[in-house]
């Protein structure tokens, strides 16, 4: 993110309040990232994904806060990729900030986890996708706007099963997410029935840009499968096996058939507006991030104006409550798992140019609430925050 | 029995007496950019014609005399002659507006640029901007009081209804409403405010002289998630005695007694119900369903849905001419 650009977006969000609102400040700690080079570079990754999201989200806080007297301004602090964040979050508590967007590798916010969080501080992890923070590595003081990968993969595995297709392949690459993905692909299939049939790995060793035609034919030529599912994180490779399979099968996971929690062709339940609010001001389309990043903004914001308690243990214990419920364009209202502080949401299933269904489908039912069949439901967590 | 005499058969019932129908539907077809045009004699489509892009809200003159629709993504309220349906004019409607209210003498609009927190306020006549007035985050619906001088706004994301001063343009007034507030009305003595929240799943009803919330409506259908019961469109019989809440995907809409608050019924319709508008009689109540693409009748005096019409992709709003 360039400096300049970031400060007259900062600027722009901070004006219009009146001069005795109330101020509150959210803090956005970024680690820079180096992203790994990938055979398939078609789209630049943008450099503020995630921030430009908390933008959008401060100013239309804002726009709220000029009738209710609050004004809201987001302070972003960068360190660099692997520096611990101990010191950097410790500087913004210090100055007094309460909120902070966590805009992490896994790694570094384990990293930050396992030593002492100052007090009186809320934070949302943004970014980061893992089981374990969920889970066994879960905190008191982090709630999870991010989806986790056992999410957006139990999302994936309801249509796939509603569909009948049972049967899957997969395969997973070898970098970092890869693994990860491939797991929670994994116990997607073992928890709404569906079975692995195959699975292989992907050396890489190749461009397959050029000889993807030749490739995987024979890579996946062989296994009686419904389904082939890979785990790409990156987009290094998995955009050459569409079209590109022995026999004629969809592919899903990481690349073909995607669930996230944002994407370019969401736009029903008024979803539309936000992707315009955005382009507007980010000249680019909203990226999961960016959503997370709102999503985290807006519930301070939603928490706030529904809670005359303006300390931010009153906000904190608000969002955290039965009372709390956010629309986020997703068509039904969202809120924290109390165990895990995960952000309950529906997570839309699509291709790159339109969505296919949403999840949770009709067809799962939950005793307590739909949204919970997907991801680490209460009894499956480790995590017993309340 | 020919079937074509069959046919012709159940429509005579359908139109005993036949002096019920004499009013003209027009409704938006959003993803289609048409309107489409319904006799009400036949129940039929007898038109359908281009309006421009992405056409949403829609109103008739107190006239009766001109058509003013929103397109939306030619960012301007067109204004339509009844008689041959070609187009007069567009009013500067600011970005993007999405829906809007006539004030009771119809020289005024107040519409809501959902992409700019703004509501503009159009004069009809001189067909330009009286004013523009700062709202909350994505204005949607927009009310006007009977004697015209308070008009409501309500935005999607600040979750708020704004009560505005429609002499002084000030926002004098802001009441919390659920999540996503859709549509806003009065009643006919202009002494309740009613504002539906889509994604909350209530209607709250405030009084209008103190602005406190005298109750929050909530709904329930058996077989439905929870969650698919989303108010949207509402109507206020004139009468004081029903209200009607169009519940979006749930595709139901609910009768609720507007004296006790209770919901007397759910009647089925099609697919993701949006809005709602009476007959000039006020003996039927429209309905547009956007994803069955459908108008549904519901027979007010009975209680029954009676029939449903096709009309284009996406229908959004609906206006009768007497």
């Amino acid at each position: 993110m360039r400096a300049s650009h970031l400060c007259s977006l900062l600027m722009l969000t901070a004006v219009l309040l009146p001069v005795d609102a109330e101020n509150i400040r959210v803090g956005y700690l970024v680690e820079t990232r180096d992203p790994p080079p990938v055979l398939s570079n078609l789209d630049d990754p943008p450099e503020d994904e995630g921030v430009a999201g908390a933008v959008l989200g401060i100013s239309d806080n804002n726009s709220t806060g000029k009738f209710s007297g609050q004004g809201y301004n987001l302070e972003v602090r960068h360190i660099d990729q692997g520096e611990d964040p101990k010191t950097a979050l410790a500087s913004m508590a210090t100055d007094g900030i309460r909120f902070v967007l966590l805009d992490l590798e896994t790694d570094t916010l384990l990293r930050l986890l396992q030593q002492p969080v100052p007090n009186h501080l809320l934070m949302f992890n943004i970014a980061a996708q893992d089981r374990r923070l969920r889970d066994s590595d879960c905190h008191a003081s982090l709630l999870h706007t991010a989806l986790s990968r056992d999410m957006r993969s139990d999302a994936l595995a309801q249509l796939l099963l509603k569909k009948r297709w049972k049967r899957w392949f997969l395969v997973a690459g070898h970098r970092a997410g890869d693994e990860k993905f491939a797991a929670a692909v994994k116990r997607s299939a073992k928890k709404f029935g569906a079975r692995i049939v195959a699975q292989k790995d992907w050396s890489g060793d190749f461009d397959a840009r050029r000889s993807a035609p030749a490739e995987v034919p024979l890579f996946t030529q062989g296994p009686d499968y419904d389904v082939l599912m890979v785990a790409d994180e990156s987009g290094d490779f998995g955009d050459y096996l569409l079209f590109n399979t022995w026999d004629p099968r969809p592919v899903a996971g990481t690349q073909g058939l995607v669930a996230k929690t944002w994407g370019r062709p969401v736009e029903q339940w008024g979803a539309a507006q936000l992707q315009e609010r955005f382009l507007k001001q980010a000249n680019r389309w909203m990226m999961p991030r960016d959503y997370a990043a709102w999503l985290a903004v807006r519930s301070i914001g939603e928490a706030r104006l529904r809670n005359p308690d303006a300390t931010s243990s009153g906000i904190e214990g608000y969002i955290r409550s039965e009372k709390f419920q956010l629309a986020g364009y997703k068509g039904r209202k969202m809120n924290y798992r109390r165990w895990n502080g995960q952000m309950r949401q529906p997570v839309p299933i699509m291709w790159a140019r339109a969505l296919v269904s949403q999840a949770p489908l009709e067809e799962f039912l939950h005793q307590r609430n739909e949204l919970d069949t997907l991801g680490l439901d209460r009894a499956d967590s480790r995590c017993k925050l309340n | 029995m020919p079937i074509a005499i069959v046919r012709h058969f159940a429509l005579a019932l359908l139109l005993t007496p036949p002096v019920l129908f004499a009013d003209t539907v027009y409704v938006t077809n959003e993803k289609d950019n048409t309107v489409s045009v319904i006799d009400f004699d036949t129940l039929k489509v007898v038109n359908t014609f281009s309006v421009g892009q992405r056409p949403r809200g829609i109103a008739l003159s107190p006239d009766n005399k001109i058509l003013y629709v929103c397109v939306s993504d030619d960012d301007a309220i067109r204004a339509f002659d009844v008689e041959n349906l070609e187009p007069l004019y567009d009013l500067p409607s600011g970005e993007n507006p999405e829906t809007f209210v006539l004030s009771p003498s119809g020289d005024r609009i107040y519409t809501s640029n959902e992409s700019d927190n703004i509501v503009t306020v159009i004069d009809t006549s001189r067909r330009s901007v009286l004013n523009q007035i700062d709202v909350g985050v994505e204005p949607e619906g927009v009310a006007i009081s009977p004697d015209g001088k308070i008009m409501i706004n309500t935005s999607e994301t600040t979750n708020m209804a704004h009560w505005i001063d429609t002499e002084t343009f000030q926002i004098f007034e802001n009441s919390l409403v659920g999540q996503r507030p859709r549509d806003a009305a009065f009643d006919l003595d202009g002494r309740r405010l009613w504002v539906t929240a889509e994604i909350g799943g209530t209607v709250s009803v405030f009084d209008t002289a103190s602005y406190e919330q005298i109750i929050e409506l909530k709904f329930k259908i058996k077989g439905i998630r929870q969650d698919r019961v989303q108010p949207v469109g509402l109507y206020l019989t004139r009468d004081g005695k029903l209200a009607f809440f169009a519940l979006g995907p749930a595709n139901h809409v609910a009768v609720v007694d507007a004296q006790t608050y209770e919901v007397l019924d759910y009647l089925l319709v099609g697919r993701r119900v949006w809005k709602l508008a009476p007959t000039a009689d006020e003996k039927f109540l429209l309905t547009t369903n956007g994803v069955s693409g459908d108008v549904s009748i519901i027979d007010i005096e009975n209680m029954k849905v009676i029939k449903s019409i096709k009309v284009g992709r996406f229908p959004w709003g609906v206006a009768v001419h007497e």
